[in-house]
């Protein structure tokens, strides 16, 4: 049995579609033609300023030549130092949500406040080191450019570790449980190894998030044009160095301030694509 | 039910009352499970066979809105209330769940997980035993040349007998078996079914089925529930010819459930 087709609706709907896809392909073209020009004139300045110079020589004074070396060093340890502070605390906060405190309703208030924490501006964190750390100890240092980094490492990784472990069905759980296995077993040997992928994910967002963060650096570490490893006072580091040399008038200051933007793109499109991998290895 | 007051009952459920939130899911129920024997229970969706089975381990313990209200003992020795161990409860009494759950690791240390928890054995002799596991879960043969690969990278049938395996291989007195081919296909069903005829030497065997077929052919004693209660337990054979109540009757006749 066949129905007799309205002409009318099926035509107009085809119209519908018609115009609906035109949009959207319209509006996803707009964005991707402003993405190619940022990405472009990126690139173009970027590797024109790029040069071995970049990763030995330290800032230089206007007319000078010089490199990145100081700033890209400072920026390595500050982010290592916050990942290494902030991922362990992160794991376990996003553990105490998906696995022990699941149905208490301390999880959900943490959780709120997490992700109230998540959403922050990130100069309000700046702010807030600032406060408790700079105006205490006297002086901007690599120490409270590092606190400030954690504090933004944190929030992310709680977020993902939870949406990870949450992932992972409760037959799993119920199944270790059903051996004899004690919680933190579980947990340890079962749940995090069946997220494992996904929480790595997480912690590489979270690199990927504070390497280009200028707001919270410039209120805590200030900048050095020096090389210095001294952590309990100012240091270089990329994102603060290119908001400097990009306002000032110096045409070989733009150029390094091109440069260091280019590596921050490539490192954090080097972690997006590493953290895609490990995603597809999760799924599969 | 005169021939069954011989047998010893391993674990015992007395006017159990079972609540999820504010819905009670089991109605005074009280049954025997024999020692060394298999009980099947049947029953259509929702009457509560499975909600019997997460009280005899305690696993609904894992959510906090379940309680259970009654007497349940395990060689006489109350599990329901006070001091029990729930970690030495369910070493004691293994669960082999509907879907396959292996753990996330090699096939060899999906069987030593369980044997690690309570024991410390020389490498030599964790071999054996998971050896010995696989074997009894007629999976050795297929297995023992990738003990070192996924247990997710088995089919779905090997990674059930991979469940039974590691459940078998902690040693338990009990083992509850949730539907456990209702997720297999015909063979690795009847694999699983002549497992249970060898297991049940060993151990006592609860098992909650859909299937009437598979219960009529595994079990010694077989319960029907309807609506959280137990309407009818007794004989295997005597249940399935001549049942004392109309629901059951109706039930394995086919004529509603």
């Amino acid at each position: 049995m066949t129905i007799a087709i309205n002409k009318r609706i099926y035509h107009g709907r085809k119209r519908a579609n018609g115009v609906f896809l035109t949009l959207s392909t319209l509006a996803a073209g707009f964005g991707l033609i402003w993405l190619a020009l940022i990405l472009y004139s990126l690139f173009y300045n970027g590797f024109s300023g790029l040069s071995l110079k970049v990763f030995t020589e330290m800032t230089p004074p206007p007319g000078q030549d010089g490199g990145l070396a100081n700033a890209i060093f400072g920026s390595v340890v500050m982010s290592l130092l916050a990942v290494f502070a902030g991922t362990p605390i992160g794991i376990m906060a996003g553990t105490y949500l998906a696995e022990y405190g699941r149905y208490s309703w301390l999880s959900d208030t943490v959780r709120f406040i997490n992700d109230i924490l998540l959403s922050a501006p990130s100069i309000l964190i700046g702010l807030f080191i600032y406060v408790i750390v700079v105006a205490t100890t006297h002086t901007f240092s690599g120490w409270a450019g590092a606190a400030a980094l954690t504090v933004i490492v944190i929030p992310v990784v709680v977020r993902t570790t939870e949406n990870m472990l949450l992932l992972v069905p409760n037959g799993l759980r119920e199944a270790a449980a059903a051996m004899g296995a004690p919680r933190s077993m579980i947990i340890r040997a079962v749940t995090w190894r069946a997220a494992r992928a996904g929480m790595v994910t997480g912690v590489l967002l979270a690199i990927a998030r504070i390497s280009g963060e200028t707001a919270p650096l410039l209120l805590t570490v200030l900048s050095n044009q020096f090389w210095s490893t001294h952590l309990g006072g100012p240091i270089a580091s990329l994102p603060v160095m290119i908001f400097n040399f990009a306002m000032s008038p110096y045409e070989d200051w733009h150029k390094l301030a091109w440069a260091g933007a280019l590596l921050i793109t490539l490192a954090v499109l080097t972690l997006s694509i590493i953290a895609r991998i490990l995603e597809s290895s999760r799924k599969n | 039910m005169d021939a069954v007051v011989t047998e010893k009952a391993k674990l015992s459920v007395k006017n159990l009352n079972f609540y999820y939130g504010s819905f009670q899911g089991l109605k005074n129920v009280s049954v025997p499970l024999y020692d060394r024997k298999v009980t099947a229970f049947i029953g259509p969706s929702g009457c509560g066979k499975s909600t019997l089975l997460r009280v005899l381990n305690r696993i609904y313990m894992l959510y906090p809105n379940q309680r259970a209200e009654g007497e349940v003992t395990l060689d006489g020795e109350d599990i329901l209330h006070g001091k029990q161990d729930l970690n030495l409860l369910r070493a004691r009494v293994g669960m082999v769940f509907q879907k396959p759950t292996p753990f996330p690791m090699t096939i060899y240390d999906n069987i030593a997980f369980g044997i690690k928890l309570y024991e410390r054995l020389p490498r030599s002799e964790l071999d054996g035993r998971v050896e010995d596991a696989l074997q009894r879960a007629a999976l050795w043969t297929e297995v023992k040349d990738k003990l070192k690969e996924s247990g997710l990278s088995l089919s779905g049938g090997q990674q059930q007998r991979l469940c039974i395996a590691r459940t078998v291989a902690t040693r338990p007195e009990v083992i509850l078996f949730d539907e456990p081919c209702s997720a297999l296909d015909p063979i690795s069903t009847a694999k699983i079914e002549e497992l249970i005829d060898e297991l049940v030497k060993d151990y006592t065997i609860v098992i909650v089925t859909h299937n009437m077929q598979q219960a009529s052919r595994t079990s010694d004693y077989t319960a029907f529930m309807y609506l959280g209660e137990l309407i009818e337990f007794g004989d295997t054979e005597k249940i399935f010819t001549t049942p004392t109540n109309k629901k059951t009757e109706q039930y394995i006749t086919g004529r509603f459930g």
